[in-house]
């Protein structure tokens, strides 16, 4: 099964930011298990795009305003939710932020 | 139909319908189906059993029909013929009687319903929807039996069952036994569905619907095959153990007008002797095992309640000693309550009040309605009537059953009386 890990944290996280994963990713790939992989820009560098009524509406900075910000994300290949709840608890955001494991929609 | 088929089918239903559920839900990986096949082969041992006599072994008979309704469906489905052989090559339950060794796929004995214990009680699904799914494909409760046990509507309980087993395929939790190493967090869930359901059917008044009544047998049941194929784990033999012991108990816990009887009121002649001799025998093996658990420390000290002959006679030092060991287990307000309960017993008023108050201070338990019972109870032994009378008070402005209200007032009544 496939699922999109999103690394999430509020604003302290980005304290983070540079922290890299600290192997996991390297880890990962080696297992086979890491099909895409990326860390994001700040949602104050957003863009949220729209289409109403054919006109196109552009608005600056994330859709939803929450206090946890996606930093960035992950899609993994695991053989069910077990194993993907053990490959996100491994990555070092978890020991800071939360990570929202996502199934694919087969 | 003769008497004789309809008990054999019962006790054919009680027996081998979760084993047969567990198993085609292995073999075909779809729950509905599953239970489909599992409700036709019951239904065509109604049907047949009385003409063809009852089959030696009725739980073989009932897992062939089963598989053979499952081939044809999923022949009409003109699904692949892996998957066929698959189904064809489940087997009928071993032979004789219960298994007993762990989930397996080395020891030639497969039990699939572990697999289907953990799966219900995965932690990625609601309680709500843990109990409910584990009453439809474990217990064979219906969906309209469940929606009543929980006073729920049948759309809204039917609805459940459904998400619930969408969930299972959608966010791929897996249908297995979870590796040795995470059993330590996982089986606890599964022991807490277990006893939710015993104590959904032990607070059942007398009034209420028989369904909900039968929850303690039903998770007693389940308990039973859990401990069967859980043998090392001494806290679900210590879950098994609690539940007897507070089972045993039930048949005195009532008066005429369905008012609960506290423990040192009840008529202990109309405890069940045999059922709390298992649970001491189970829970002493279960500590044997040298891992001690809060189920098998509960189990402890319900033991310590019943095999007191008289109220008299309770051993509160243990009860206080056990209390403060489950502490360790579970520092919860509530256990701290209890354990000042106990203290109070063993060693007078007094000690239980200081631990009571400190409790208070503490701001633990605001609005609980027995801290001030308990609170006006010590004040009362130590005959501090005029504290107590306001003890009472406080606790009957929380107190909203009428049972519960009739008892306090006649505190209150001896307590002002004498201020």
């Amino acid at each position: 099964m496939r699922y999109l890990l999103l690394i999430c944290g509020d604003e302290s996280a980005a304290a983070h930011a540079e922290d890299g994963c600290g192997g996991w990713t390297e880890d990962m790939q080696e297992r086979g298990l890491l099909r895409a992989t990326g860390g994001l820009r700040p949602p104050t560098e957003a863009r949220t795009v729209r289409v109403r009524r054919r006109k196109l509406l552009l608005s600056d900075g994330p859709f939803a305003e929450t206090k946890e910000q996606i930093a960035g994300f992950c899609i993994i290949e695991c053989a069910d939710l077990d194993e993907a709840v053990q490959a996100a608890a491994r990555h070092p955001a978890a020991g800071y932020g939360t990570i929202e494991i996502r199934p694919f929609s087969s | 139909m003769s008497t004789d088929v309809k008990a054999a089918v019962d006790a054919a239903f009680r027996d081998e319908w979760g084993r047969i559920v567990a198993t085609l839900i292995r073999t075909t990986g779809d729950w509905d189906l599953a239970e489909e096949c599992a409700q036709d082969a019951f239904a065509m041992a109604l049907q047949r059993w009385p003409k063809d006599g009852i089959p030696g072994r009725p739980g073989a008979w009932l897992t062939t029909a089963a598989r053979n309704r499952a081939i044809d469906v999923l022949r009409r489905k003109a699904v692949g013929a892996a998957k066929l052989r698959e189904v064809a090559a489940m087997s009928p339950p071993p032979e004789p009687g219960p298994v007993f060794g762990t989930e397996t796929d080395h020891s030639g004995v497969p039990d699939d319903r572990l697999r289907l214990m953990f799966t219900c009680c995965h932690p990625a699904l609601s309680l709500e929807a843990r109990v409910a799914l584990t009453l439809r494909t474990l217990a064979g409760l219906t969906t309209a039996e469940i929606a009543r046990a929980f006073l729920a509507s049948e759309p809204t309980m039917a609805k459940r069952l459904v998400r619930a087993k969408q969930k299972i395929q959608h966010a791929g939790i897996p249908y297995r036994v979870p590796p040795a190493h995470l059993l330590p967090e996982r089986t606890p869930g599964v022991l807490g569905v277990l006893y939710l359901l015993f104590n959904e059917g032990y607070s059942a008044t007398a009034g209420a619907d028989l369904v909900r009544q039968n929850l303690s047998a039903e998770a007693i049941r389940l308990a039973r095959v859990l401990a069967r194929l859980m043998p090392d784990e001494p806290e679900v033999a210590g879950l098994l153990a609690l539940m007897l012991l507070h089972d045993a108990r039930r048949g005195a816990r009532l008066d005429a007008a369905g008012d609960l009887i506290t423990l040192e009121d009840q008529d202990r002649a109309l405890w069940d002797g045999a059922e709390i001799s298992e649970g001491v025998a189970i829970l002493e093996a279960a500590l044997r095992l040298g891992r001690p658990g809060p189920y098998q420390v509960q189990a402890a000290i319900a033991a310590c309640h019943a095999t007191a002959p008289t109220a008299d006679h309770t051993d509160w030092p243990q009860i206080a000693a056990l209390y403060g060991r489950l502490l360790e287990f579970l520092p919860t307000p509530v256990v701290e309550l209890n354990h000042a309960v106990a203290v109070g017993m063993a060693r007078g008023p007094m000690a239980g009040l200081e631990l009571v108050e400190a409790l208070a201070a503490a701001g633990k338990l605001a609005g609980y309605h027995l801290l001030p019972a308990t609170r006006a109870d010590f004040l009362r032994r130590l005959g501090r009537m005029p504290e107590a009378a306001a003890a009472y008070r406080e606790t009957l402005e929380l107190t909203s059953t009428d049972a519960e209200r009739r008892y306090l007032n006649r505190r209150l009544a001896e307590t002002s009386g004498q201020a």
